[in-house]
């Protein structure tokens, strides 16, 4: 017989165990201050050669580099000394993926379309990371990098037909809204599972190194997400092969409703993951577009001369709710987007601009103007190939296309049972 | 050859003919694998194409789902077809669907080859046969030869195939057929008609059966290590039963199985995995939608028991020349 539950076993003068569970610091309705929030000065962090050996930086995983500083400035060796008109193209960028996800999130409200998920707060991890890539390399994202497609140069229609999974969308209503596949603009199928985009991310960089190629692969997943066992996979094949490869984490704070505290932030880094595998840590403020642009571009030359892989933590904060399905008052203080101490990552770029005299508040506003026009343009557009509220717009035979090369007998079969099922309801099928 | 050779064979023949293609896994590289299907194919194409790799499946899977979308064509190994589990998700919810959720942008033409299948006193996690776990996803192939043969035929299409494979090898039998007694040594299969294979390329498309003996009496379906099981049967009790080696589950040569059921007018299926939601079951639902009509007695099912593989009772386990003869001579009562 096993023994009772609820039952103490003494022994000793032992004090009883007793089990921790990770609490976050503020829940709704608690004022919030984030003055422990270990926040290095910008410029402080060294910046190691791309061909030195991990070991010689892990100090770089526990802290952070940072680059603009209080005052607006681009300091220290991260520097990436970007040209005005390459700041001005990210800042572009970093806008409208903002507003392409204000207009989308309306959409889904409007019930146009079933689901969207914003980065609003988090847009320089994705933008910054796509300036300093080749547009050659290739991306194995999650589901919050849609900013890597804009300034890719995706066109927003493209994105919104799959958003909407109307006519115009080339995946024929098979995903979830925002799980894209772009191809062209190096974009790998996005899936529902969490992190499995991290273990095929080593397999192309291993490919590409195998075939004598130049072009390296990248991977985005969230902090929450590093606990599933694909992050580990992927990490010892890539430090055991060498694999030029960029893992990307976005700790932005929050896991649908878990804290960061749910996987491991209470007791390291989740830059300090790569300690333990001898890869490249790097901890950046993910809302500093500089530190992100000056770490990936330094991962980048590091794998692109065989250097390895490199693990970049961006320290960052979901400001919106986890998906247009959630509503983070439930779970966090209202007062945490706010008080966020590493501010809007747009609003530094854009004083950072401003203040080394390439930028202007009028420019500014023209450009947001701008940006929202152009998206709403593209909105037109889209809803010219249908939107998901109105029915369903796919061919009703399209459902069986695409499970294999070609279609075996028993596919054949159902969808001819399919059809005829949907013939004899007398229902139009454009009408559900 | 016997089966392993034609396994290794039918890899060097397709790694000659096609750079893309890579093998990988848990001891594969240096030492050529456990049971040493990929013997001498490091040495012979380089460190690159053939590598050992971390004991991670899920890693394996996912590295090859990925050097499969840069324009690779792996093929992974897992050691063992139990240890296939904790690859799943990206076979189930990667490799299977990368064609339909990426509107065909990109596909994973990878072929997981992977010893499955008990009678060498493996335990149960050297013994299982998880077939029935495949053939319900949408989105992936299932191969298993009986011979040495088909064995290369199948590996080649299936290597070739642009659709993931999941390629099962019947370990019981790498060596040589066998009449399903556990104390008599499996046969040498140079006197076996399907251990004559030619050493250069040829294919065996995938999606058809076999008749490996034709017969009036019964149809008895079956595939790997079953097909010798059954023709001993046979061969035994004298009875003229259809011998069909399905081959590859998905996609099921159905067409061969209906002519064939409807000319015995009775059909037994014989399978190694447990029994419930079986490949078996997926097998007596079809002949009954279909062949209805023809039957002249209930769909009969021989299959391994509804337990883990035990150890050192795996003989009882195992269905052997007993429990099918007992099954043939009920299904031939009426
Ligand atoms: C394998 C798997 N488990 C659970 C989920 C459900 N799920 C979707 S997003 C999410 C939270 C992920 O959080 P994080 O990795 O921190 O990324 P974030 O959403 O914050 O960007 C969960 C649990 C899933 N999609 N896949």
């Amino acid at each position: 017989m096993g023994e009772e539950p609820g039952i103490v076993h003494p022994r000793g003068n032992l004090p009883p165990l007793s089990l921790h569970v990770p609490e976050p610091k503020f829940r709704p309705g608690d004022a919030v201050d984030f003055a422990d929030v270990a926040i290095p000065p910008a410029g402080a962090a060294r910046r190691p050669d791309t061909a030195d050996a991990a070991r010689d930086f892990t100090d770089l995983a526990y802290s952070m580099v940072r680059v603009l500083d209080e005052n607006h400035q681009a300091v220290g060796a991260w520097n990436p000394r970007l040209s005005p008109d390459t700041l001005r193209r990210m800042l572009r960028h970093m806008a409208t993926v903002r507003a392409f996800d204000e207009r989308m999130f309306r959409a889904q409200r409007q019930g146009k379309t079933s689901f969207y998920m914003k980065s609003l707060g988090e847009e320089a991890v994705a933008v910054a990371a796509a300036h300093a890539l080749d547009a050659e390399d290739m991306c194995f994202p999650s589901y919050r990098q849609q900013g890597l497609l804009i300034a890719r140069g995706c066109p927003m229609v493209d994105m919104m037909n799959q958003i909407y999974s109307n006519t115009g969308d080339k995946l024929q209503g098979k995903q979830l809204p925002i799980m894209y596949s772009e191809k062209r603009f190096g974009f790998f199928s996005i899936s529902g599972n969490l992190t499995t985009q991290y273990p095929q991310a080593v397999g192309w960089a291993m490919a590409s190194a195998s075939k004598s190629d130049t072009r390296i692969a990248a991977t985005w997943c969230g902090e929450g997400s590093t606990a599933e066992g694909d992050f580990h996979s992927a990490l010892t094949f890539a430090t055991v092969y060498r694999a030029p490869v960029i893992f990307n984490v976005v700790n932005n704070q929050w896991a649908i409703s878990s804290f960061s505290g749910f996987a491991g932030a209470e007791a390291t880094t989740f830059a300090a993951r790569a300690v333990g595998y001898g890869i490249a840590g790097l901890r950046v403020d993910g809302n500093d577009a500089l530190a992100v642009y000056a770490a990936t571009a330094w991962a980048a030359e590091r794998a692109r001369t065989n250097g390895g892989p490199t693990l970049i933590e961006h320290f960052t904060y979901r400001t919106e709710g986890h998906s247009t399905s959630d509503d983070p008052t439930q779970y966090r203080s209202a007062g945490e987007p706010n008080a966020w101490p590493l501010g809007d990552p747009i609003r530094r770029l854009k004083d950072h601009l401003v203040v080394i005299g390439e930028w202007d508040e009028a420019r500014q506003a023209d450009m947001d103007r701008e940006v929202a026009e152009e998206v709403k343009a593209a909105q037109k557009e889209a809803e010219k190939n249908g939107v998901l509220g109105h029915g369903l717009r796919q061919p009703l035979d399209s459902l069986f296309d695409g499970v294999f090369e070609e279609m075996p007998w028993h596919l054949r079969e159902q969808r001819q049972m399919m059809i005829d099922e949907e013939t004899a309801s007398g229902r139009p099928w454009d009408r559900k | 050859m016997n089966m392993i050779q034609a396994i290794n064979s039918a890899m060097d023949v397709t790694m000659a003919r096609d750079p893309a293609i890579v093998v990988m896994g848990e001891d594969v590289g240096y030492f050529g694998g456990v049971f040493r299907a990929t013997a001498g194919l490091q040495k012979k194409y380089g460190k690159t194409r053939v590598f050992d790799t971390p004991i991670t499946e899920c890693g394996i899977i996912g590295v090859a789902v990925g050097m499969s979308a840069y324009g690779l064509r792996p093929v992974p190994e897992i050691q063992f077809a139990d240890y296939i589990y904790p690859a799943l998700d990206q076979l189930v919810s990667e490799a299977a669907r990368l064609r339909y959720r990426s509107g065909g942008e990109f596909t994973a033409p990878l072929t997981v080859r992977s010893p499955f299948g008990g009678g060498i006193f493996g335990g149960q996690t050297h013994s299982q046969s998880p077939e029935g776990i495949f053939t319900h996803v949408s989105g992936v192939k299932t191969v298993i030869p009986s011979t040495p043969y088909d064995a290369k035929g199948l590996l080649i299409a299936a290597i070739e195939d642009n659709d993931p494979v999941i390629f099962f090898e019947p370990k019981r039998i790498y060596n040589g057929p066998f009449n399903g007694h556990w104390d008599r040594p499996a046969e040498n299969w140079s006197k076996h008609p399907g251990g004559e294979v030619p050493t250069g390329y040829y294919k065996i498309p995938l999606g058809k059966a076999n008749v490996v003996r034709a017969g009036e009496a019964v149809t008895m379906l079956a595939y790997g290590t079953m097909v010798h099981v059954c023709a001993q049967v046979v061969a035994d009790t004298g009875v003229d039963a259809e011998i069909v080696d399905l081959r590859t589950l998905v996609p099921l040569d159905i067409a061969t199985i209906e002519a064939s059921v409807r000319k015995t007018g009775r059909c037994m299926i014989v399978h190694e995995a447990t029994r419930t939601s079986g490949f078996g079951a997926e097998l007596a639902a079809l002949v009954q939608e279909r062949c209805f009509y023809h039957l002249e007695a209930p769909v009969e099912r021989v299959t391994g028991f509804d337990t883990p593989y035990p150890h050192s009772l795996e003989w009882a386990y195992f269905p052997g020349p007993v429990r099918i003869g007992q099954a043939l001579k009920k299904i031939l009562k009426d």
